[in-house]
Protein backbone atom coordinates (compact mmCIF):
# COMPACT_ATOMS: atom_id res chain seq x y z
CA UNK A 1 0.00 0.00 0.00
CA UNK A 2 1.70 3.56 -0.74
CA UNK A 3 1.74 6.40 1.78
CA UNK A 4 0.76 9.84 1.15
CA UNK A 5 3.11 12.61 1.60
CA UNK A 6 1.75 13.37 4.86
CA UNK A 7 2.12 9.46 6.02
CA UNK A 8 5.73 9.63 5.01
CA UNK A 9 6.61 12.88 6.90
CA UNK A 10 5.45 11.46 9.98
CA UNK A 11 7.35 7.98 9.09
CA UNK A 12 9.99 10.20 9.51
CA UNK A 13 9.28 11.82 12.65
CA UNK A 14 8.65 8.91 14.61
CA UNK A 15 11.76 6.82 13.03
CA UNK A 16 9.18 4.01 11.50
CA UNK A 17 9.84 2.83 8.24
CA UNK A 18 6.22 3.93 7.29
CA UNK A 19 3.31 4.42 9.19
CA UNK A 20 -0.88 4.66 8.31
CA UNK A 21 -3.93 6.54 8.81
CA UNK A 22 -5.10 5.96 12.65
CA UNK A 23 -1.94 4.87 13.68
CA UNK A 24 -1.23 7.01 16.95
CA UNK A 25 2.68 8.18 16.80
CA UNK A 26 5.60 9.62 18.67
CA UNK A 27 6.86 12.30 16.30
CA UNK A 28 10.12 14.31 16.69
CA UNK A 29 9.50 17.66 16.36
CA UNK A 30 11.50 20.17 14.09
CA UNK A 31 9.96 23.71 15.51
CA UNK A 32 7.62 24.29 18.57
CA UNK A 33 6.01 27.74 18.34
CA UNK A 34 3.93 29.83 20.29
CA UNK A 35 2.26 33.27 20.25
CA UNK A 36 1.69 36.25 22.92
CA UNK A 37 -1.82 34.41 23.66
CA UNK A 38 -0.93 30.90 24.28
CA UNK A 39 2.24 30.44 25.21
CA UNK A 40 1.83 32.49 28.79
CA UNK A 41 -0.39 29.94 29.57
CA UNK A 42 1.71 26.85 28.25
CA UNK A 43 4.79 28.39 30.25
CA UNK A 44 2.34 27.99 33.59
CA UNK A 45 1.63 24.49 33.03
CA UNK A 46 5.77 23.92 32.30
CA UNK A 47 6.59 25.23 35.31
CA UNK A 48 3.48 23.65 37.14
CA UNK A 49 4.91 20.09 36.09
CA UNK A 50 8.40 20.97 37.56
CA UNK A 51 9.94 20.91 34.16
CA UNK A 52 13.44 23.06 34.18
CA UNK A 53 15.14 22.99 30.54
CA UNK A 54 13.55 23.02 27.26
CA UNK A 55 14.40 20.09 24.88
CA UNK A 56 16.10 22.81 22.55
CA UNK A 57 16.39 26.67 22.57
CA UNK A 58 16.99 26.50 18.90
CA UNK A 59 13.51 25.11 18.00
CA UNK A 60 11.30 26.80 19.92
CA UNK A 61 9.92 30.51 18.63
CA UNK A 62 7.84 32.52 21.06
CA UNK A 63 5.68 35.11 18.72
CA UNK A 64 4.69 38.34 20.37
CA UNK A 65 2.27 39.28 17.83
CA UNK A 66 -1.35 38.92 19.04
CA UNK A 67 -1.85 41.79 21.03
CA UNK A 68 1.45 43.38 20.45
CA UNK A 69 2.64 46.67 20.59
CA UNK A 70 0.94 45.87 23.72
CA UNK A 71 -2.75 46.97 23.81
CA UNK A 72 -3.37 46.98 27.11
CA UNK A 73 -1.78 46.44 30.80
CA UNK A 74 -3.12 43.30 31.39
CA UNK A 75 -1.98 42.17 27.66
CA UNK A 76 1.39 43.78 28.36
CA UNK A 77 2.13 41.22 31.80
CA UNK A 78 1.31 38.10 29.50
CA UNK A 79 3.89 39.26 27.04
CA UNK A 80 6.32 40.14 29.83
CA UNK A 81 6.00 36.43 30.90
CA UNK A 82 6.77 35.39 27.49
CA UNK A 83 9.87 37.46 27.33
CA UNK A 84 11.35 36.44 31.07
CA UNK A 85 10.82 33.15 30.11
CA UNK A 86 12.68 33.70 26.55
CA UNK A 87 15.75 34.94 28.21
CA UNK A 88 15.74 32.65 31.09
CA UNK A 89 15.73 29.41 28.71
CA UNK A 90 17.93 31.27 26.16
CA UNK A 91 15.60 31.16 23.35
CA UNK A 92 17.10 31.74 20.10
CA UNK A 93 13.87 32.45 18.30
CA UNK A 94 12.06 35.31 20.18
CA UNK A 95 10.74 38.08 18.54
CA UNK A 96 10.51 41.50 20.05
CA UNK A 97 8.41 44.28 18.56
CA UNK A 98 10.15 45.98 15.86
CA UNK A 99 11.22 42.70 14.72
CA UNK A 100 8.08 40.32 14.76
CA UNK A 101 6.24 39.94 12.34
CA UNK A 102 2.63 37.45 12.21
CA UNK A 103 3.74 34.00 13.06
CA UNK A 104 2.73 32.24 10.41
CA UNK A 105 4.03 34.98 7.75
CA UNK A 106 7.35 35.46 9.98
CA UNK A 107 8.31 31.84 10.71
CA UNK A 108 8.27 30.41 6.99
CA UNK A 109 10.14 33.91 5.78
CA UNK A 110 13.07 34.07 7.67
CA UNK A 111 13.79 30.08 7.04
CA UNK A 112 12.64 28.11 9.97
CA UNK A 113 10.70 25.77 8.09
CA UNK A 114 12.22 22.88 5.54
CA UNK A 115 10.14 20.48 3.41
CA UNK A 116 9.23 17.74 5.63
CA UNK A 117 9.67 18.87 8.45
CA UNK A 118 7.08 18.40 11.53
CA UNK A 119 5.94 21.59 13.06
CA UNK A 120 3.28 22.41 15.98
CA UNK A 121 2.31 25.18 17.51
CA UNK A 122 -0.03 26.86 19.74
CA UNK A 123 -2.28 28.87 17.55
CA UNK A 124 -4.61 26.82 14.92
CA UNK A 125 -3.08 28.53 11.73
CA UNK A 126 -0.01 26.32 12.13
CA UNK A 127 -1.36 24.26 9.52
CA UNK A 128 -0.30 27.65 6.95
CA UNK A 129 3.43 25.79 6.42
CA UNK A 130 1.90 22.88 4.65
CA UNK A 131 2.73 25.21 1.50
CA UNK A 132 6.59 24.48 1.73
CA UNK A 133 5.51 20.47 1.80
CA UNK A 134 6.28 20.11 5.52
CA UNK A 135 3.41 18.64 8.02
CA UNK A 136 2.44 21.34 10.98
CA UNK A 137 -0.54 21.65 13.07
CA UNK A 138 -1.77 24.04 15.82
CA UNK A 139 -2.49 22.57 19.11
CA UNK A 140 -3.67 23.71 22.75
CA UNK A 141 -1.23 25.46 25.19
CA UNK A 142 -0.41 22.25 27.35
CA UNK A 143 0.99 20.08 23.66
CA UNK A 144 3.29 23.31 23.68
CA UNK A 145 4.48 23.16 27.11
CA UNK A 146 4.85 19.37 27.09
CA UNK A 147 6.86 19.78 23.34
CA UNK A 148 8.97 22.49 24.67
CA UNK A 149 9.68 19.65 27.13
CA UNK A 150 10.29 16.40 25.31
CA UNK A 151 10.60 17.71 21.72
CA UNK A 152 8.16 15.20 20.86
CA UNK A 153 3.96 14.70 20.21
CA UNK A 154 2.32 12.48 20.17
CA UNK A 155 -0.20 11.93 16.77
CA UNK A 156 -2.74 10.32 15.28
CA UNK A 157 -1.94 9.76 11.45
CA UNK A 158 -4.81 11.85 9.79
CA UNK A 159 -6.24 10.08 6.87
CA UNK A 160 -6.05 12.41 3.56
CA UNK A 161 -8.71 14.41 1.94
CA UNK A 162 -7.00 14.45 -1.53
CA UNK A 163 -8.26 17.61 -3.76
CA UNK A 164 -7.75 17.84 -7.44
CA UNK A 165 -8.18 21.57 -8.49
CA UNK A 166 -7.90 21.57 -12.47
CA UNK A 167 -8.60 24.37 -15.11
CA UNK A 168 -7.22 28.01 -15.17
CA UNK A 169 -9.05 30.57 -12.51
CA UNK A 170 -10.27 33.32 -14.53
CA UNK A 171 -7.97 36.49 -13.45
CA UNK A 172 -9.41 37.78 -10.04
CA UNK A 173 -9.74 34.58 -8.55
CA UNK A 174 -6.73 33.84 -6.25
CA UNK A 175 -6.21 30.93 -3.72
CA UNK A 176 -8.33 32.58 -0.98
CA UNK A 177 -11.04 32.24 -3.40
CA UNK A 178 -10.20 28.77 -4.28
CA UNK A 179 -9.91 27.64 -0.60
CA UNK A 180 -13.15 29.85 0.76
CA UNK A 181 -14.67 27.73 -2.40
CA UNK A 182 -13.83 24.87 -0.89
CA UNK A 183 -14.57 25.30 2.54
CA UNK A 184 -18.00 26.06 1.25
CA UNK A 185 -18.49 22.69 -0.79
CA UNK A 186 -17.37 20.92 2.06
CA UNK A 187 -18.52 22.61 5.08
CA UNK A 188 -16.37 23.80 8.49
CA UNK A 189 -16.22 20.33 9.67
CA UNK A 190 -15.58 18.87 5.86
CA UNK A 191 -12.04 17.97 6.92
CA UNK A 192 -12.49 16.78 10.21
CA UNK A 193 -9.11 15.29 11.68
CA UNK A 194 -7.69 14.97 7.89
CA UNK A 195 -4.48 16.04 6.04
CA UNK A 196 -5.82 18.31 3.02
CA UNK A 197 -3.81 17.57 0.24
CA UNK A 198 -3.91 20.07 -2.57
CA UNK A 199 -3.33 19.08 -5.91
CA UNK A 200 -3.73 19.84 -9.75
CA UNK A 201 -2.94 22.41 -12.49
CA UNK A 202 -4.06 25.42 -10.67
CA UNK A 203 -2.31 24.64 -7.37
CA UNK A 204 0.73 24.12 -9.37
CA UNK A 205 0.12 27.62 -11.00
CA UNK A 206 -0.41 29.42 -8.00
CA UNK A 207 2.34 31.56 -6.52
CA UNK A 208 3.31 30.10 -3.46
CA UNK A 209 2.10 33.13 -1.27
CA UNK A 210 -1.46 31.76 -2.38
CA UNK A 211 0.03 28.42 -1.62
CA UNK A 212 0.70 29.87 2.09
CA UNK A 213 -3.32 31.17 1.76
CA UNK A 214 -4.80 28.12 1.32
CA UNK A 215 -2.67 25.77 3.63
CA UNK A 216 -3.50 28.57 6.66
CA UNK A 217 -7.12 28.25 5.87
CA UNK A 218 -7.21 24.29 6.28
CA UNK A 219 -7.87 24.74 10.04
CA UNK A 220 -11.60 26.37 9.03
CA UNK A 221 -12.50 22.94 7.02
CA UNK A 222 -11.69 21.23 10.44
CA UNK A 223 -8.48 20.05 8.59
CA UNK A 224 -5.45 19.02 11.16
CA UNK A 225 -2.91 20.34 8.13
CA UNK A 226 -2.93 21.51 4.51
CA UNK A 227 -0.45 21.01 2.58
CA UNK A 228 0.79 20.87 -1.27
CA UNK A 229 3.72 18.74 -3.18
CA UNK A 230 7.39 19.99 -3.64
CA UNK A 231 8.21 21.76 -6.90
CA UNK A 232 10.42 24.04 -8.27
CA UNK A 233 8.38 27.16 -6.88
CA UNK A 234 9.08 25.82 -3.89
CA UNK A 235 12.48 25.40 -4.56
CA UNK A 236 12.92 28.88 -5.60
CA UNK A 237 10.92 29.86 -2.80
CA UNK A 238 13.35 27.83 -0.23
CA UNK A 239 16.31 29.33 -2.16
CA UNK A 240 15.52 32.64 -1.36
CA UNK A 241 15.40 32.97 2.51
CA UNK A 242 18.36 34.06 4.51
CA UNK A 243 21.86 32.21 4.30
CA UNK A 244 22.09 29.21 6.86
CA UNK A 245 18.80 29.27 7.66
CA UNK A 246 17.05 25.56 8.14
CA UNK A 247 15.09 26.11 4.64
CA UNK A 248 18.91 26.52 2.81
CA UNK A 249 20.11 23.85 5.19
CA UNK A 250 17.74 21.35 5.64
CA UNK A 251 14.68 19.30 4.90
CA UNK A 252 13.66 16.20 2.53
CA UNK A 253 11.10 15.98 0.14
CA UNK A 254 8.55 13.54 0.39
CA UNK A 255 5.83 12.96 -2.17
CA UNK A 256 2.45 11.22 -2.07
CA UNK A 257 2.68 7.98 -4.05
CA UNK A 258 0.76 6.62 -6.86
CA UNK A 259 -1.39 4.24 -4.73
CA UNK A 260 -1.55 6.22 -1.63
CA UNK A 261 -4.83 5.82 0.00
CA UNK A 262 -7.18 8.45 0.69
CA UNK A 263 -10.42 8.93 2.70
CA UNK A 264 -11.71 11.28 -0.34
CA UNK A 265 -11.25 12.91 -3.18
CA UNK A 266 -12.66 15.86 -4.84
CA UNK A 267 -12.73 17.54 -8.45
CA UNK A 268 -12.74 21.15 -8.45
CA UNK A 269 -12.96 23.12 -11.40
CA UNK A 270 -11.10 26.38 -10.65
CA UNK A 271 -12.26 27.61 -14.15
CA UNK A 272 -15.64 27.86 -12.52
CA UNK A 273 -14.88 29.77 -9.62
CA UNK A 274 -15.87 33.00 -8.60
CA UNK A 275 -14.12 35.82 -6.62
CA UNK A 276 -15.79 34.29 -3.49
CA UNK A 277 -17.04 35.95 -0.18
CA UNK A 278 -17.82 33.57 2.95
CA UNK A 279 -20.89 35.39 4.61
CA UNK A 280 -21.50 35.82 8.28
CA UNK A 281 -21.08 33.81 10.64
CA UNK A 282 -19.12 30.77 9.65
CA UNK A 283 -16.17 30.30 6.58
CA UNK A 284 -18.77 27.88 4.83
CA UNK A 285 -21.49 30.44 4.15
CA UNK A 286 -20.23 31.28 0.96
CA UNK A 287 -21.36 33.07 -2.17
CA UNK A 288 -20.42 34.66 -5.36
CA UNK A 289 -19.08 38.45 -4.30
CA UNK A 290 -20.83 39.85 -7.54
CA UNK A 291 -24.34 38.06 -5.87
CA UNK A 292 -24.24 39.81 -2.84
CA UNK A 293 -26.06 42.79 -3.83
CA UNK A 294 -25.55 46.38 -1.93
CA UNK A 295 -24.07 44.86 1.39
CA UNK A 296 -22.49 48.57 2.72
CA UNK A 297 -19.67 48.15 4.89
CA UNK A 298 -17.75 50.27 7.96
CA UNK A 299 -14.62 49.05 7.32
CA UNK A 300 -12.05 46.86 5.17
CA UNK A 301 -8.88 45.01 6.82
CA UNK A 302 -6.36 43.62 4.25
CA UNK A 303 -3.34 41.26 5.70
CA UNK A 304 -2.92 39.10 8.37
CA UNK A 305 -1.43 35.13 8.40
CA UNK A 306 -3.99 34.76 5.69
CA UNK A 307 -3.52 37.32 3.24
CA UNK A 308 -0.61 39.58 5.03
CA UNK A 309 1.79 38.60 2.25
CA UNK A 310 3.87 41.14 -0.02
CA UNK A 311 2.11 39.36 -3.21
CA UNK A 312 -1.15 39.83 -1.54
CA UNK A 313 -0.53 43.19 -0.82
CA UNK A 314 0.76 43.93 -4.40
CA UNK A 315 -2.94 42.42 -5.67
CA UNK A 316 -4.94 44.71 -3.23
CA UNK A 317 -2.72 48.03 -3.78
CA UNK A 318 -3.07 46.71 -7.84
CA UNK A 319 -6.61 47.88 -7.34
CA UNK A 320 -6.41 50.81 -5.42
CA UNK A 321 -3.46 53.05 -7.13
CA UNK A 322 -4.61 56.28 -8.36
CA UNK A 323 -8.01 55.82 -6.32
CA UNK A 324 -9.34 56.83 -3.57
CA UNK A 325 -10.95 54.47 -0.37
CA UNK A 326 -14.78 55.01 -0.14
CA UNK A 327 -15.42 58.23 2.26
CA UNK A 328 -18.01 56.00 4.70
CA UNK A 329 -14.79 53.27 4.86
CA UNK A 330 -11.58 52.56 7.34
CA UNK A 331 -9.33 50.79 5.31
CA UNK A 332 -7.06 48.96 7.33
CA UNK A 333 -3.67 47.30 6.43
CA UNK A 334 -1.93 44.62 8.82
CA UNK A 335 1.36 43.69 6.59
CA UNK A 336 2.54 39.99 7.81
CA UNK A 337 6.24 41.54 8.76
CA UNK A 338 8.91 43.58 8.94
CA UNK A 339 10.52 42.62 5.78
CA UNK A 340 7.04 42.89 3.89
CA UNK A 341 6.94 46.88 5.35
CA UNK A 342 10.30 47.27 3.98
CA UNK A 343 9.78 45.68 0.06
CA UNK A 344 6.19 47.27 0.33
CA UNK A 345 7.76 50.99 1.20
CA UNK A 346 10.71 50.29 -1.66
CA UNK A 347 8.46 49.11 -4.37
CA UNK A 348 5.75 52.07 -3.68
CA UNK A 349 2.92 49.71 -2.09
CA UNK A 350 2.83 51.12 0.70
CA UNK A 351 2.62 54.88 -0.73
CA UNK A 352 -0.34 53.34 -2.77
CA UNK A 353 -2.44 52.57 0.32
CA UNK A 354 -1.57 55.49 2.06
CA UNK A 355 -2.60 58.05 -0.43
CA UNK A 356 -5.93 55.91 -1.10
CA UNK A 357 -6.61 56.94 2.47
CA UNK A 358 -5.73 53.62 4.05
CA UNK A 359 -4.35 53.16 7.64
CA UNK A 360 -0.66 51.01 7.55
CA UNK A 361 0.10 49.01 10.53
CA UNK A 362 2.56 47.55 12.14
CA UNK A 363 2.84 43.90 12.26
CA UNK A 364 -0.14 41.91 14.92
CA UNK A 365 -2.94 39.82 14.48
CA UNK A 366 -4.77 42.78 16.48
CA UNK A 367 -7.82 42.88 14.04
CA UNK A 368 -8.06 39.76 12.80
CA UNK A 369 -9.79 38.42 16.23
CA UNK A 370 -11.56 41.51 17.44
CA UNK A 371 -8.67 42.55 19.80
CA UNK A 372 -7.39 46.05 18.76
CA UNK A 373 -6.16 48.02 15.50
CA UNK A 374 -9.88 47.88 14.16
CA UNK A 375 -12.11 46.40 16.52
CA UNK A 376 -16.05 46.82 15.53
CA UNK A 377 -19.04 48.33 16.59
CA UNK A 378 -22.42 46.95 17.16
CA UNK A 379 -23.90 46.91 13.82
CA UNK A 380 -20.91 47.33 11.81
CA UNK A 381 -20.11 45.46 9.00
CA UNK A 382 -15.99 44.59 7.48
CA UNK A 383 -14.80 43.15 4.72
CA UNK A 384 -11.72 41.20 5.93
CA UNK A 385 -8.88 38.79 3.79
CA UNK A 386 -8.69 37.24 7.17
CA UNK A 387 -10.07 33.54 8.07
CA UNK A 388 -12.48 33.82 10.62
CA UNK A 389 -16.20 35.52 10.38
CA UNK A 390 -17.81 34.06 13.58
CA UNK A 391 -19.92 35.91 15.78
CA UNK A 392 -17.99 39.00 17.53
CA UNK A 393 -14.38 37.64 16.23
CA UNK A 394 -13.58 40.86 15.44
CA UNK A 395 -15.14 43.21 17.99
CA UNK A 396 -19.20 43.18 18.56
CA UNK A 397 -21.72 40.21 18.90
CA UNK A 398 -23.80 42.49 16.61
CA UNK A 399 -20.95 42.88 14.07
CA UNK A 400 -20.78 41.25 10.98
CA UNK A 401 -17.93 40.64 8.65
CA UNK A 402 -17.42 38.92 4.94
CA UNK A 403 -14.29 37.18 4.24
CA UNK A 404 -12.85 37.94 0.71
CA UNK A 405 -9.72 37.89 -1.11
CA UNK A 406 -7.36 41.06 -1.26
CA UNK A 407 -8.55 41.96 -4.64
CA UNK A 408 -12.17 42.15 -3.49
CA UNK A 409 -11.49 43.52 -0.12
CA UNK A 410 -9.43 46.45 -2.08
CA UNK A 411 -12.51 46.62 -4.52
CA UNK A 412 -14.71 47.05 -1.59
CA UNK A 413 -12.95 49.49 0.09
CA UNK A 414 -13.48 51.86 -2.91
CA UNK A 415 -17.46 51.01 -3.44
CA UNK A 416 -18.11 51.09 0.06
CA UNK A 417 -20.16 47.90 -0.46
CA UNK A 418 -18.86 44.34 -1.46
CA UNK A 419 -17.78 44.86 -4.87
CA UNK A 420 -15.81 42.85 -7.31
CA UNK A 421 -12.61 44.57 -8.87
CA UNK A 422 -14.84 45.68 -12.42
CA UNK A 423 -17.15 47.17 -10.59
CA UNK A 424 -14.79 49.63 -9.38
CA UNK A 425 -12.75 49.71 -13.11
CA UNK A 426 -10.31 47.37 -12.50
CA UNK A 427 -8.82 46.10 -15.80
CA UNK A 428 -9.02 42.16 -16.12
CA UNK A 429 -5.50 40.78 -16.27
CA UNK A 430 -4.03 44.03 -15.21
CA UNK A 431 -2.34 44.05 -11.62
CA UNK A 432 -1.72 39.31 -11.83
CA UNK B 1 -16.73 9.64 37.42
CA UNK B 2 -20.57 9.98 37.23
CA UNK B 3 -21.40 13.63 36.71
CA UNK B 4 -25.45 14.73 36.92
CA UNK B 5 -26.55 18.18 36.05
CA UNK B 6 -28.83 20.45 33.83
CA UNK B 7 -28.45 20.49 30.41
CA UNK B 8 -26.86 23.49 28.92
CA UNK B 9 -28.14 22.96 25.16
CA UNK B 10 -26.48 24.92 21.78
CA UNK B 11 -25.94 23.32 17.90
CA UNK B 12 -23.48 22.97 15.87
CA UNK B 13 -20.18 24.95 15.14
CA UNK B 14 -20.07 26.21 18.78
CA UNK B 15 -16.54 28.05 17.95
CA UNK B 16 -14.24 29.33 20.72
CA UNK B 17 -14.56 32.71 19.94
CA UNK B 18 -17.83 32.22 21.34
CA UNK B 19 -16.80 30.26 24.03
CA UNK B 20 -14.45 32.66 25.23
CA UNK B 21 -13.99 35.97 23.08
CA UNK B 22 -10.27 37.51 22.12
CA UNK B 23 -11.21 40.53 24.43
CA UNK B 24 -10.73 38.71 27.54
CA UNK B 25 -7.30 36.73 26.03
CA UNK B 26 -5.18 39.13 27.86
CA UNK B 27 -5.27 36.65 30.85
CA UNK B 28 -4.58 33.35 31.17
CA UNK B 29 -6.49 32.99 35.41
CA UNK B 30 -8.51 30.27 35.33
CA UNK B 31 -11.41 32.48 37.00
CA UNK B 32 -11.38 35.11 35.64
CA UNK B 33 -11.77 33.38 32.20
CA UNK B 34 -14.69 31.49 33.73
CA UNK B 35 -16.76 34.64 33.98
CA UNK B 36 -16.90 35.04 30.44
CA UNK B 37 -17.19 31.51 29.51
CA UNK B 38 -19.99 30.94 26.59
CA UNK B 39 -20.63 34.85 26.69
CA UNK B 40 -20.67 35.43 23.06
CA UNK B 41 -23.25 32.70 22.16
CA UNK B 42 -25.25 33.09 25.54
CA UNK B 43 -24.61 36.02 27.75
CA UNK B 44 -26.99 34.73 30.61
CA UNK B 45 -25.41 31.53 30.96
CA UNK B 46 -23.01 32.44 34.05
CA UNK B 47 -25.78 33.52 35.69
CA UNK B 48 -27.50 30.33 35.38
CA UNK B 49 -25.15 27.76 35.59
CA UNK B 50 -24.28 25.88 38.54
CA UNK B 51 -22.03 23.50 39.64
CA UNK B 52 -21.65 19.91 37.66
CA UNK B 53 -24.03 21.74 35.26
CA UNK B 54 -23.84 19.59 31.80
CA UNK B 55 -22.90 21.59 27.82
CA UNK B 56 -24.73 19.70 25.54
CA UNK B 57 -23.79 20.78 21.69
CA UNK B 58 -24.64 18.62 18.07
CA UNK B 59 -21.47 18.64 16.07
CA UNK B 60 -18.21 20.26 15.77
CA UNK B 61 -18.01 22.04 19.30
CA UNK B 62 -15.16 23.94 19.92
CA UNK B 63 -14.21 24.70 16.15
CA UNK B 64 -12.16 27.56 15.33
CA UNK B 65 -8.61 28.73 17.81
CA UNK B 66 -6.55 27.07 19.57
CA UNK B 67 -7.15 28.50 22.74
CA UNK B 68 -6.96 26.33 25.68
CA UNK B 69 -8.45 29.02 27.59
CA UNK B 70 -12.05 27.66 26.43
CA UNK B 71 -12.01 24.26 27.99
CA UNK B 72 -10.31 26.05 30.93
CA UNK B 73 -13.19 28.77 31.39
CA UNK B 74 -16.01 25.92 31.32
CA UNK B 75 -14.47 23.77 33.46
CA UNK B 76 -13.62 26.93 36.37
CA UNK B 77 -17.17 28.05 35.46
CA UNK B 78 -18.71 24.81 37.15
CA UNK B 79 -19.21 22.25 34.58
CA UNK B 80 -18.62 18.86 34.95
CA UNK B 81 -18.78 17.84 31.03
CA UNK B 82 -18.98 18.40 27.90
CA UNK B 83 -21.65 16.13 25.53
CA UNK B 84 -21.24 16.83 21.70
CA UNK B 85 -22.09 14.92 18.55
CA UNK B 86 -18.93 15.58 17.54
CA UNK B 87 -15.25 18.12 18.39
CA UNK B 88 -13.02 19.86 16.81
CA UNK B 89 -9.78 18.15 16.87
CA UNK B 90 -7.77 20.85 18.92
CA UNK B 91 -10.52 21.40 21.23
CA UNK B 92 -10.80 17.49 21.65
CA UNK B 93 -7.26 17.51 22.34
CA UNK B 94 -7.08 20.59 24.88
CA UNK B 95 -10.04 19.08 26.52
CA UNK B 96 -8.13 15.70 27.32
CA UNK B 97 -4.80 18.14 28.20
CA UNK B 98 -6.42 20.23 30.47
CA UNK B 99 -8.63 17.58 32.56
CA UNK B 100 -12.50 19.12 31.14
CA UNK B 101 -14.60 15.71 30.64
CA UNK B 102 -15.43 14.86 27.21
CA UNK B 103 -17.91 12.25 25.62
CA UNK B 104 -19.08 11.94 22.26
CA UNK B 105 -22.17 10.59 21.99
CA UNK B 106 -24.10 11.42 18.66
CA UNK B 107 -27.95 10.67 19.97
CA UNK B 108 -27.55 11.98 23.24
CA UNK B 109 -26.62 15.69 22.30
CA UNK B 110 -29.24 15.24 19.21
CA UNK B 111 -31.59 14.45 21.93
CA UNK B 112 -31.04 16.60 24.80
CA UNK B 113 -32.83 19.95 25.63
CA UNK B 114 -31.86 23.41 27.56
CA UNK B 115 -33.08 22.59 31.01
CA UNK B 116 -33.23 18.33 30.87
CA UNK B 117 -31.45 16.17 33.57
CA UNK B 118 -28.68 14.49 32.28
CA UNK B 119 -26.27 11.80 34.11
CA UNK B 120 -23.12 10.96 32.53
CA UNK B 121 -21.11 8.27 33.61
CA UNK B 122 -17.76 8.16 32.62
CA UNK B 123 -16.76 5.01 33.44
CA UNK B 124 -19.67 2.16 31.81
CA UNK B 125 -19.80 4.89 28.65
CA UNK B 126 -23.37 5.60 29.46
CA UNK B 127 -25.26 8.96 29.08
CA UNK B 128 -28.58 8.96 30.64
CA UNK B 129 -31.38 11.72 30.16
CA UNK B 130 -33.38 11.50 33.15
CA UNK B 131 -35.93 14.45 31.99
CA UNK B 132 -36.32 12.09 29.08
CA UNK B 133 -35.95 8.66 30.53
CA UNK B 134 -33.55 7.43 27.69
CA UNK B 135 -30.32 5.91 28.28
CA UNK B 136 -27.36 6.02 25.64
CA UNK B 137 -23.96 4.65 24.57
CA UNK B 138 -21.23 6.96 24.73
CA UNK B 139 -18.47 6.18 21.92
CA UNK B 140 -14.98 5.24 23.70
CA UNK B 141 -11.92 7.12 23.73
CA UNK B 142 -9.34 5.44 21.78
CA UNK B 143 -6.75 2.86 24.02
CA UNK B 144 -4.31 5.74 23.33
CA UNK B 145 -6.20 8.71 24.77
CA UNK B 146 -7.49 6.67 27.94
CA UNK B 147 -4.10 5.67 28.94
CA UNK B 148 -3.15 9.28 28.93
CA UNK B 149 -6.66 10.33 30.46
CA UNK B 150 -5.58 7.13 33.05
CA UNK B 151 -2.11 8.54 33.92
CA UNK B 152 -3.47 11.83 35.01
CA UNK B 153 -2.94 13.81 31.52
CA UNK B 154 -0.53 14.56 29.02
CA UNK B 155 2.45 16.22 31.28
CA UNK B 156 2.18 13.72 34.21
CA UNK B 157 3.06 11.47 30.43
CA UNK B 158 5.70 13.21 29.30
CA UNK B 159 7.22 13.66 32.54
CA UNK B 160 7.48 9.81 32.79
CA UNK B 161 9.30 9.92 29.34
CA UNK B 162 11.66 12.85 29.90
CA UNK B 163 12.21 11.19 33.54
CA UNK B 164 15.27 13.36 35.09
CA UNK B 165 16.59 14.57 32.23
CA UNK B 166 14.30 17.83 31.81
CA UNK B 167 11.88 17.27 34.90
Amino acid sequence: MGSTITEKILARAAKRDEVHAGDIIEAEVDLVLANDITAPLGIAEFDKAGFTRVFDPARIALVPDHFTPNKDIKAAGQAKKMREFARKHSIVNYFEVGRVGIEHVLLPDTGMVAPGDVVIGADSHTCTYGAVAAFSTGVGSTDFAAAMAWGHVWLRVPETFKFIYSGTPSPWVTGKDLMLHTIGEIGVDGALYQAMEFTGPAIEALSMDERFTMCNMAIEAGGKSGIVGFDEKTTAYLQSRPDGSRARTAGQVFASDRDAQYARVLDIDASAVQPTVSKPHLPSNTAAAADCGDVTIDQVVIGSCTNGRLHDLHQAAGILKGKKVHPDVRCIVLPGTQDVCLEAIADGTMQTFIEAGCAFSTPTCGACLGGHMGVLAEGERAVATTNRNFVGRMGHTGAEVYLASPYVAAASAIAGHIATPEEVGAVKGGSR
Amino acid sequence: MIFEGTVHKYGRDVDTDVIIPARYLNTNDPDELAKHAMEDIDADFVNRVRPGDIIVATENFGCGSSREHAPVAIRFSGVSCVVASSFARIFYRNAINTGLPIVVCPAAAADARMGDRLKVDLETGTVENLTQGRTYEAEAFPPFMQELIDRGGLLEYVKSRVGGESA
